[in-house]
C-alpha cells in the first residue's frame, strides 16, 4: 500500500514514479458483510472508516454505482465551518470543525485542510445586529467569531467594493478564523485509503437496484454486481435519497432533490485569502491553491435530479459576484457544474437507525454536507455499531418533523429551497 | 427553460415561482389529524422522472399552474391551470368543491 512521506515522494522521483501502488484495493464483492454502506462519497467512506477505526468493525463494504469522488464529494465548493446559531447544530458542526484540524494527520493524507476563515458580511445594522446573536451563540459553545468593522474588512479582503454608493454597502460582518477550506477529492481518496487497509471492500460501478427483506427486515441489497446480504445496511446517497428509498417501499420523505450550481474562474494571482459570503443575496466564494475563484450562490430552487443548472441563477450569481468584487467583471469562467442536494425541510440533517428495520440512515445534507464528512461519518458509524445515536446526531432523527422538533437554523419553515 | 403558460404563452422560468410538489392536500384548518398535517407539510414523494408539481406566473397572469416536469431532463409534458386540474393552490378549496 501506498506510504506518503517525504522519503517516498524522493524516492518515487528518483525513480520514475513507477513505484506507486494504488491507494485501495478493487475487490469483487463477498456474499455477505456485517455492515454494507450504500453510497461512496465522503459521508459513506468517513462512515466505513470510523465503523473500522473506533468500532472494530472491518468486514464491512462500501457500494458506489460509479467511481469514488463522482458525487457531490468532488463537486461542492470545499467551504469548512461550523458557523450556526442554533445549539444541535453548533455542537455537531464544531465537533467536524475539530476533526478536521487533525484530518490530515489521523489519515496521513494530506486533506489540504486551510483555516483561512470565513467571513459573512452584512449590509444592514439590522443583519449585523442578527451576526452578533449568531456570534454571540456561537462563542457561548466555545466557537471562535468575531465581529468585524468595515474598515477591519477593507484590509482583510482589499478587492471588496467598501464605497457607501454601492448597491448593497457593507456594514460589518462576522468571521470565523478558523474555519476555511479543504481538497475535496483528497477527502475521499484520504477515506478510501484508510477505510480500504483497515479490511473494508470499497466495491465501485456497483449499482444498488433493490433491498432484500425478510419480512419487514433489510438483510441486504441486490447490486448491479449480485446479491449482497448484511445485517445491517446504511444507506448514505444524499441527492438519491429519495430514489435508494423508494426501492426499500418508501415513498415519501422530508427531502427535496435540488440542483446546486458551482463556478471556478480561471487562475489568477493570490487574491483572497479568505472565504466571503454575500449578505443580501446568497453567494460565496474562495480562491483555490491553484489561484482559481470558486463560488456559488443559490439552488435553482425547484426539484431535479440533472447534474446541471439553468442560466438564471448563472446571471444571478455573476451579478452579486460583481456587486462585492467590481474588478472581476472581466475574469472568465472556467468551469461550471452541478449537483444534486438532499434539501432537507428544516434545512437540518438526518442521521439515524432506521427507517426500517436494519437499516440506517444518513441525509438530509442539504448543501452543507462537506464540511459534515467527518462528523458524519464518525455519528453514522456510532449509530450503526451501537444501535444508538451519539449524543451528537440524537436530535437528527427522521421523526422529529412529526414531533414537531426540527431544527431550523435558519427560521425559514419547510420550504427547502429557502434554506 | 421555458413554461408555456396556458393564458400567456411560453415564458422564461425566471417569471415564475415553484410552489413546490403537486398532488398534496391541506387539510381541513380545524382537522387535528396530526398525520395528516405532518404528509401534507413536510413529506414528499420527490420523484425521479416525471413530477406533478406547482408553479405560479408570478411575474405574468398570477395564475397557479399544475405542471408535469421530468425532474431529470427538465422536460414539460403538461401544463394547466392548477384550478381546472383539480389540484387546488396551497390552502385553498377547489371552486364549487362541497365543504
Amino acid at each position: 500500500m501506498a506510504e506518503y512521506s517525504a522519503f517516498s515522494l524522493l524516492r518515487n522521483a528518483l525513480a520514475g514514479n513507477r513505484d506507486w501502488k494504488p491507494a485501495w484495493r478493487k475487490p469483487n464483492p463477498k456474499p455477505s458483510y456485517d455492515v454494507i454502506v450504500i453510497g461512496g462519497g465522503g459521508h459513506g467512506l468517513s462512515t466505513a472508516y470510523y465503523l473500522a477505526k473506533e468500532h472494530g468493525i472491518t468486514n464491512v463494504a462500501v457500494l458506489e454505482k460509479g467511481y469514488l469522488g463522482s458525487g457531490n464529494v468532488g463537486r461542492n465548493t470545499t467551504a469548512v465551518r461550523s458557523n450556526y446559531l442554533l445549539p444541535q447544530n453548533t455542537r455537531f458542526y464544531e465537533h467536524s470543525m475539530k476533526m478536521w484540524e487533525n484530518l490530515s494527520h489521523d489519515l496521513n493524507y494530506n486533506v489540504m485542510f486551510s483555516q483561512r476563515g470565513v467571513l459573512n458580511l452584512a449590509h444592514t445594522p439590522g443583519q449585523f445586529d442578527d451576526y452578533a446573536r449568531r456570534g454571540n451563540a456561537m462563542r457561548h459553545l466555545g466557537v471562535d467569531a468575531r465581529l468585524m468593522t468595515p474598515a477591519e474588512i477593507a484590509r482583510r479582503v482589499p478587492g471588496l467594493d467598501m464605497s457607501r454608493s454601492a448597491r448593497f454597502p457593507i456594514h460589518g460582518g462576522l468571521m470565523q478564523e478558523r474555519a476555511g477550506t479543504a481538497r475535496h477529492d483528497a477527502v475521499a481518496w484520504g477515506y478510501a485509503r484508510g477505510a480500504d487497509r483497515r479490511g473494508v471492500d470499497i466495491i465501485e460501478n456497483c449499482e444498488v437496484t433493490g433491498f432484500l427483506r425478510d419480512g419487514d427486515r433489510v438483510v441486504g441489497v441486490a447490486t448491479s454486481r449480485g446479491e449482497i446480504r448484511a445485517g445491517k445496511v446504511a444507506v448514505a446517497v444524499a441527492g438519491s435519497t429519495g430514489r435508494v428509498m423508494r426501492m426499500a417501499g418508501i415513498d415519501r420523505m422530508p427531502i427535496e432533490s435540488q440542483v446546486l450550481q458551482a463556478f471556478v474562474s480561471e487562475s489568477l494571482k493570490p487574491f483572497l485569502d479568505t472565504v466571503v459570503t454575500f449578505g443580501m443575496g446568497h453567494f460565496y466564494v474562495g480562491q483555490s491553491d491553484k489561484g482559481g475563484l470558486i463560488y456559488g450562490g443559490d439552488l435553482d430552487g425547484y426539484n431535479s435530479y440533472a447534474q446541471r443548472g439553468s442560466l438564471p441563477i448563472v446571471e444571478e450569481v455573476m451579478s452579486e459576484m460583481l456587486a462585492l468584487f467590481p474588478s472581476l467583471a472581466t475574469v472568465r469562467v472556467l468551469r461550471s457544474w452541478g449537483g444534486i442536494c438532499d434539501m432537507s425541510m428544516d434545512g437540518s440533517p438526518i442521521i439515524t437507525k432506521g427507517p426500517l428495520p436494519g437499516m440506517y440512515l444518513n441525509c438530509g445534507w442539504c448543501y452543507g454536507g462537506f464540511k459534515a464528512t467527518p462528523a458524519s461519518g464518525f455519528c453514522f458509524a456510532h449509530t450503526i455499531a451501537r444501535d444508538a445515536p451519539h449524543e451528537l446526531n440524537a436530535g437528527f432523527t427522521l421523526d422529529r418533523f412529526s414531533r414537531g422538533a426540527v431544527i431550523d437554523d435558519k427560521g425559514q419553515g419547510p420550504t427547502p429551497r429557502l434554506h | 427553460m421555458l413554461i408555456t403558460c396556458p393564458h400567456c404563452g411560453p415564458r422564461d422560468i425566471s417569471e415564475f415561482a415553484y410552489q413546490g410538489e403537486g398532488g398534496r392536500t391541506r387539510p381541513d384548518p380545524a382537522s387535528t389529524d396530526l398525520e395528516a398535517w405532518n404528509a401534507y407539510v413536510y413529506q414528499r414523494l420527490n420523484t425521479a422522472g416525471a413530477h406533478d408539481e406547482i408553479w405560479q406566473h408570478a411575474g405574468g397572469c398570477r395564475s397557479h399552474l399544475a405542471v408535469v416536469r421530468d425532474t431529470l431532463t427538465h422536460e414539460i409534458a403538461s401544463v394547466r391551470f392548477a384550478r381546472e386540474h383539480g389540484a387546488p393552490a396551497h390552502g385553498r378549496r377547489k371552486p364549487g368543491a362541497r365543504k
